[in-house]
């Protein structure tokens, strides 16, 4: 059998493609190190923050930490006491009033959207909420300050700083996370749900609210989490209207603490054994996240359903 | 099986492939291939789908590579050389161009599309490049269609434009072979046929492999014809025996459409 | 019956167009009010002039803002795309499957995370430990790590949405890998790449917590990235807080607006030119 030799002199492995080769791995090990950033970043916060912050924790005792009333960490006093009961059930409340109250108007703002508004009516609600979203949370705290606080001072009293205001800030602030996510979940709803069921003669409400929307559940239920994970989260529109004080909140009108706003004030400041209570407040909110998060999952792995968002 | 080398002596053997084995996991895909592919000449491989003809030659230029769980045994030579071993498969493909089933030309101009290989290899002088974009499209059969919008976008051209397009790409980088795995099932018949005439001018300077599931066109372009059945090939002959007086009953039942 | 569940229905139906306008109405009397209080303030010296002792305008602050978005997008871009080039690209060999799902659990985290605690590492890591003291250059790593999850996400998906025919082609003609991402792939991808960063512009831009504890609370223009520098958000914070001046708070509260809805209408401009 004779084989052709074509013509051209380098048909075999040559020095040239050993380069293409080196620099083909280096540039891979390149692009490795840049996704090995993301898992840097969170490695050292995560590592710095509970670094700092657990040691106290211990000091003081968990459940003393957790449970104690008493925030007096001055170190001129003659026992700083390290309790953060008062935070932490202001941002409990803060985030379970804010997100029921988000998720209603929210979700059905998203079936309005979808389902209900008049296609006009779509093009000036749909930029409105993009408006929404984009305003910065500081703006929303500044609003909250002029206008909330003093109405909710005229209507119900002094000092207007309270837990309602921040529940009412905070609403605002998830409504269009919440909308637009719903909004995703209901639009994935394969038609034929839709139609077989007002083929079956049920209105278009009742189409909605009993084939649609438990359709479209694991979508919805992602949107009141990613909802809640940003009411917790917030903090300088929480501090303009929340009132800042570190009792124990005993009514909606009550001027509140939220476990962020812990941090934030007084972190210009603080050194020492304070200074590590902050971060353990910061240890504390983290946990909470991460149980959110938790949470989530497992709600959406149970909830099942046909969207897979 | 037996490999039937065609007594024209005159041509040489361009690829060989010995023992060839191929794997996708756990399913083998090849089992004992041995053919030889001869120069200049149009190479028909056939069979029913899920034969094996596609993953032969997307072995010729190593694009099963791309394949995570590929395990390949025996050797394939390409003028005697063996493609894994004695080649950088960037060289390799720069000889054994690839035009595929379903046109896929870049999101760029027409002249970007048939420069891109030439650039990729090295060539930046312009008056170069337009040379070679000039006569690869004419040798493909497209220029005088598109000579007045090189700088048109590719996908602006119809399905046939753009896989004589693809083939142009192929000429630039000036190979030894061209594979066409299934290159007209996508398009109208008044393409395909464009394509096909096309087949029959470049195999006079390159030698062309190509897969498809029509005997017909096997039948009319191609100078040898393999058929493929379950990863092996069970009759390799020159076309006109094969369609004619084929050896294996399982060619005949194919040919005939009795089943395929 | 037809009677009974109609009433239910139009009642149904009130709720959801009250609601919605709920939504509405929120958002016009929030912008109405911010501008009709605001916008009067706002001068071209308001917008020009420095912010000391003898004047309370907001050039550095739009100055810092400015400086700390880019240097934030200088760091966070290259590394997102680089990340997402590796996930999408370089992802078939099984033995990098554990690195890639340590790298999406990573950024799926991080998306999560508030700002104050990254805010807070920031403060302890950069501004602390590594000296760089109240900074902008701490303030824009700090800034860069939160964008992150954001930028690797979208590149992710503007990656995965160029066809794979593009990449067998590009390779049958002897293109290797690196070509044929910096040739085809990235090339297709960059109208949802520009999308994502511009979009973490408008993040940053109205980003607060963080700067506060990174980049600080300096009056004047940073000089340089070691200075300290108030961004707009910051500064707003400041005015509402310590109730310094509400004229110029509202002013600055409605040039925030201002910057955030043309950045918004640039994405979408962006988004509806690409859709051809």
């Amino acid at each position: 059998m004779a084989f052709s030799r074509s013509q051209g002199i380098d048909k075999v492995y040559t020095n040239k493609y050993k380069w293409v080769k080196a620099r083909e791995s280096i540039a891979e090990k390149a692009l490795f190190l840049c996704a090995l950033v993301s898992v840097l970043a969170l490695a050292l916060i995560t590592a710095y923050i509970f670094i700092k912050g657990t040691p106290i924790i211990f000091k003081t005792g968990l459940s003393d930490f957790i449970f104690n009333k008493n925030w007096s960490p001055d170190p001129a006093n003659a026992e700083p006491s390290f309790g953060i009961l008062p935070m932490i059930l202001a941002s409990l409340f803060a985030t379970i009033g804010s997100v029921t109250a988000g998720s209603f108007i929210g979700i059905f703002t998203a079936v309005f959207l979808v389902e209900i508004a008049p296609t006009f009516f779509v093009k000036i609600l749909k930029p409105s909420i993009e408006l929404l979203a984009g305003i910065p949370s500081v703006v929303f705290g500044f609003f909250g300050l002029v206008v909330i606080v003093p109405l909710i001072r005229e209507h119900f009293g002094p000092p207007g700083n309270s837990l309602l205001a921040v529940i009412i800030i905070l609403t605002f602030m998830i409504l269009p996370t919440i909308i637009n996510i719903s909004q995703t979940a209901i639009k994935a709803v394969p038609a034929e749900f839709k139609e077989g069921s007002l083929a079956l003669g049920a209105s278009h409400i009742q189409t909605i609210f009993k084939v649609i929307l438990p359709a479209a559940k694991s979508g919805i239920l992602a949107a009141v989490v990613l909802g809640m994970g940003r009411a917790i989260g917030e903090t300088m529109a929480v501090i303009l209207v929340a009132g800042n004080s570190t009792l124990m909140p005993k009514s909606l009108l009550s001027p509140v603490r939220t476990l962020t706003a812990n941090i934030a004030l007084e972190m210009g400041y603080a050194f020492g054994d304070h200074e590590n209570a902050l971060f353990a407040t910061g240890v504390i909110l983290f946990i909470f996240i991460m149980l959110i998060n938790i949470l989530f999952s497992t709600l959406v792995n149970k909830a099942g359903g046909y969207n897979e968002k | 099986m037996m490999n039937k080398i065609a007594n024209d002596a005159t041509n040489n053997v361009k690829f060989s492939a010995k023992q060839l084995n191929l794997w996708y996991g756990d399913v083998q895909a090849l089992k004992d291939i041995n053919i030889d592919i001869e120069e200049n000449e149009v190479t028909a491989l056939i069979g029913p789908s899920g034969c094996g003809k596609s993953t032969f030659i997307k072995t010729l230029n190593r694009m099963n590579d791309l394949i995570s769980n590929v395990v390949i045994k025996g050797e394939v030579l390409l003028d005697g050389f063996n493609i894994y071993k004695d080649f950088d498969v960037v060289d390799l493909r720069k000889r054994v161009g690839m035009v595929f089933q379903k046109p896929n030309p870049f999101p760029m101009s027409i002249y970007d599309n048939v420069a891109y290989g030439p650039r990729i290899h090295g060539i930046k002088d312009k008056k170069q490049l337009n040379d070679i974009v000039e006569k690869s499209l004419k040798n493909a059969a497209l220029w005088n269609e598109v000579k007045d919008r090189l700088k048109h976008n590719a996908l602006s051209i119809s399905g046939g434009q753009q896989q004589r397009l693809c083939i142009a790409r192929v000429l630039a980088i000036e190979p030894e072979v061209v594979l066409m795995d299934e290159p007209t099932s996508a398009l109208d018949p008044i393409s395909t046929l464009k394509i096909e005439d096309l087949i029959h001018e470049l195999k006079e300077k390159y030698t062309i492999v190509i897969v498809t599931h029509n005997m017909q066109q096997a039948g009319r372009i191609s100078d040898k014809t393999a058929f493929f059945l379950h990863g092996s090939i069970v009759e390799y002959e020159d076309t006109e025996k094969i369609f004619s007086v084929p050896t294996d009953s399982r060619t005949e039942d194919y040919i005939t459409g009795r089943f395929g | 019956m037809k009677n009974k569940n109609r009433l239910g229905d139009n009642f149904l139906k009130a709720i959801i167009w009250m609601l919605s306008f709920i939504t509405i109405g929120f958002l016009i009397w929030i912008l109405l009010y911010i501008f009709i209080k605001g916008l009067p303030h706002i001068s071209l010296r308001f917008l020009t002039s420095p912010n000391n002792s003898k004047n309370d305008g907001i050039f550095p602050m739009i100055y810092n803002t400015f400086f700390i978005v880019l240097a934030s997008l200088a760091i966070s871009v290259p590394l997102g795309i680089g990340a997402a080039i590796y996930l999408v690209e370089y992802s078939k060999p099984s033995k990098t499957i554990k690195v890639i799902k340590a790298v999406r659990f990573a950024v799926e985290t991080l998306s999560g995370i508030p700002s104050i605690l990254f805010g807070l590492f920031g403060l302890i890591f950069f501004v602390t430990i590594l000296k760089f003291g109240f900074s902008i250059l701490a303030g824009a790593l700090t800034l860069s790590i939160m964008v992150l999850p954001t930028i690797i996400r979208t590149t992710e998906e503007a990656l995965k949405s160029v066809p794979d025919s593009y990449r067998e082609g590009s390779f049958a003609l002897g293109a290797t890998k690196l070509i044929t991402i910096k040739k085809i792939i990235l090339p297709s991808a960059i109208p949802g790449i520009l999308t994502a960063v511009i979009l973490s512009i408008g993040r940053i831009v109205g980003e607060t917590a963080a700067v506060y504890l990174t980049a600080g609370t300096g009056r004047n223009i940073a000089s340089g990235f070691m200075d300290s520098g108030r961004t707009l958000s910051v500064h707003l914070y400041i005015l509402a807080k310590e109730g310094i001046s509400f004229d110029k708070a509202y002013a600055t509260a409605a040039v925030l607006i201002i910057i955030i809805a043309i950045i918004n209408m640039t994405a979408s401009g962006l988004a509806t030119r690409m859709k051809k």
